[in-house]
């Protein structure tokens, strides 16, 4: 609406300034004008802006072996890319971070709805929540190393704790926070048990549900990459975390900053993923601006 | 022309209202009255309360057939809207029994749609058209072709021809009222409860409603119990009016509107049965209402 608006002015304004002096300036103004009022092109900005501060910041302390330039790191980044097991290392991270991720998921939309049919078993989801919320995930790694050994059994157990917790909170909000005359109307049209959770409550929570599946991701990629630190996923391909820890043993900074840019690069992307995700349900509905 | 009640109750005679001879009355011949579609008898509701269960509603009977529009009128706390959840299956009753034709009712079912007072009736996830199919969809089954093609008449029919596509945050709250009647029509059930669908509109928007409800009521001869505290709504929907105090409520009069209508808005007959309404409601002591 306000770019059409914007696109509007800006036609109209070029359009005084044909024939004129000012014309080429005017058009040129008005074209950096609408650039400047999309998202991507104002963050690139930011992202450039820091990218030039971090290359002027390593050049003045001229110490490659602690704090590469920007430059060098990109060149390392496409390297590792390209010649080295960069992205079989993200493949592998993102490969048990979804894993992880799902089976919590699934263990906890199983609990909630149950805890929402069930007043006991609210009470003890409720428990449980205020007793393991608190506890970072990456504290249960060393017990899960105990029990399963240096492997998938580990990662996973440690994501689902990391997961499963603050996701079923947020669900549960979200479930109570559905208003009473829409439970009806799923009643009057006969609706019970798994079909009336598909069909009325999930839709109706989905708001909370996405922030839950945001707030969870960020737990999990953190305690993934952190776990991966201590080991990798396997032998042959460690993940992101592994990747960091092993080129940081061997002084190749540029690399370990690499890895880095690589960890937050698919943070931002899956940032990204849950925007479009939110454009296309809870904001198209009206249930969040 | 009066529906005989099984209890005695006091009945208000009419004499001065010309019922027969107006042609407001439903399309649905009168001979059809042997049949309840709806009945109550001795009804009695209870709500938990903090010491114990509370009275809502005592000793209320009545007999809906079909064609006929049953309106409770009362003031708050008389129990209108109890009733109407007792009818609808969400509220069990304490004493007597609602019966749906002859069956007792035991829970909610899409042979009885409500249309509710609250906006948010309409479920923000699906657009107008598929709020419409979505009863058609769950509650009868139909495929999603011939879902929708019903769904657009319906709503055509309510003079939405034009919002099939929009979301319900956009439209306005006269707009989703008539969505919510074309989805309650739509699925075609034996009976239509209205619980004040009209309470939260402007007073314009009402009018026109109520003008078109009656409309659709002629054309259609669907049966109806809608609830209400708008004395002239009552008299002017209503075929039937059930007139209830409060604390607890119970029945005090019931008056065979039937030859009130639309044309007879703003007659002294029409006027007449208000005033009596009127005074009959505040003799009884719901002053403080």
């Amino acid at each position: 609406m306000s770019d059409q608006v914007a696109r509007d002015a800006a036609l109209g304004r070029a359009g005084e300034g044909v024939g004129r002096g000012r014309s080429r300036h005017v058009v040129f103004r008005t074209v950096w004008d609408r650039l400047w009022k999309t998202t991507l092109v104002r963050r690139l900005a930011i992202l450039a802006a820091l990218a030039a501060l971090w290359q002027a910041a390593a050049l003045w302390q001229n110490n490659p072996l602690l704090f590469p330039t920007f430059t060098d790191t990109a060149r390392a980044l496409i390297t590792g890319l390209r010649d080295e097991d960069l992205f079989p290392s993200a493949v592998a991270s993102l490969g048990v971070l979804l894993k992880g991720y799902a089976l919590a998921i699934v263990l906890a939309l199983a609990l909630v709805s149950i805890a929402i049919a069930v007043p006991f078993v609210k009470e003890v989801l409720l428990t449980l929540t205020a007793m393991f919320n608190p506890l970072p995930a990456i504290a249960l790694l060393p017990l899960a190393m105990l029990w399963f050994g240096l492997g998938e059994a580990s990662l996973l157990l440690v994501m689902v704790h990391a997961v499963l917790w603050p996701f079923a909170l947020a669900a549960l909000t979200g479930f109570e926070l559905v208003p009473e005359t829409q439970r009806l109307v799923g009643r009057n049209y006969g609706l019970r048990g798994p079909s009336y959770v598909a069909f009325i409550l999930i839709p109706a929570a989905l708001p909370s549900l996405l922030s839950g599946l945001k707030i969870a991701w960020a737990f999990a990629w953190r305690t993934l990459i952190a776990a991966e630190l201590v080991f990798g996923v396997s032998s042959r391909s460690g993940g992101l975390g592994w990747y960091i820890y092993r080129n940081r043993n061997e002084l190749l900074t540029d690399k370990v900053f690499a890895g880095l840019v690589s960890v937050i690069l698919i943070g931002l992307a899956v940032e990204v993923l849950f925007r479009a995700i939110e454009h296309g349900t809870v904001r198209r509905w009206g249930l969040q601006r | 022309m009066r529906i005989p009640d099984p209890e005695p109750m006091p009945m208000i005679s009419l004499a001065s209202s010309p019922v027969s001879s107006l042609a407001s009355s439903p399309a649905v011949p009168w001979s059809q009255a042997q049949v309840p579609v709806l009945e109550a008898r001795s009804l009695t509701l209870d709500y938990p309360g903090p010491d114990g269960p509370a009275r809502a509603v005592t000793d209320v009977s009545f007999r809906v057939a079909s064609g006929e529009r049953l309106v409770l009128l009362g003031p708050s706390g008389c129990g209108k809207s109890s009733i109407l959840k007792a009818l609808a299956g969400f509220l069990r009753p304490a004493g007597g029994a609602v019966e749906i034709r002859g069956k007792a009712i035991s829970g909610p079912g899409p042979d009885r749609i409500v249309v509710f007072q609250e906006f948010d009736q309409l479920l923000p996830w699906k657009s107008v058209r598929d709020n419409v199919a979505f009863p058609l969809r769950v509650a009868r089954k139909l495929g999603v072709k011939e879902a929708r093609a019903r769904a657009e008449r319906a709503l055509r029919r309510v003079g939405l021809g034009r919002a099939l596509d929009a979301y319900p945050h956009t439209l306005s709250g006269g707009m989703k009222q008539r969505a919510a009647i074309a989805r309650a029509l739509a699925a075609e059930p034996d009976v239509l409860l209205m619980d004040e669908p009209f309470a939260a509109l402007d007073a314009l928007t009402r009018r026109t409603l109520q003008e078109d409800l009656l409309a659709l009521a002629q054309e259609q001869g669907f049966t109806l119990v809608f609830v209400t505290h708008a004395i002239d709504e009552a008299v002017l929907l209503g075929t039937q009016l059930h007139l209830l105090a409060a604390h607890p409520g119970r029945t005090i009069a019931t008056f065979d509107t039937s030859g009130l209508g639309l044309a007879e808005r703003g007659t002294p007959p029409f006027e007449d049965v208000v005033r009596h309404v009127h005074d009959l409601l505040f003799a009884d002591g719901a002053r403080h209402v």
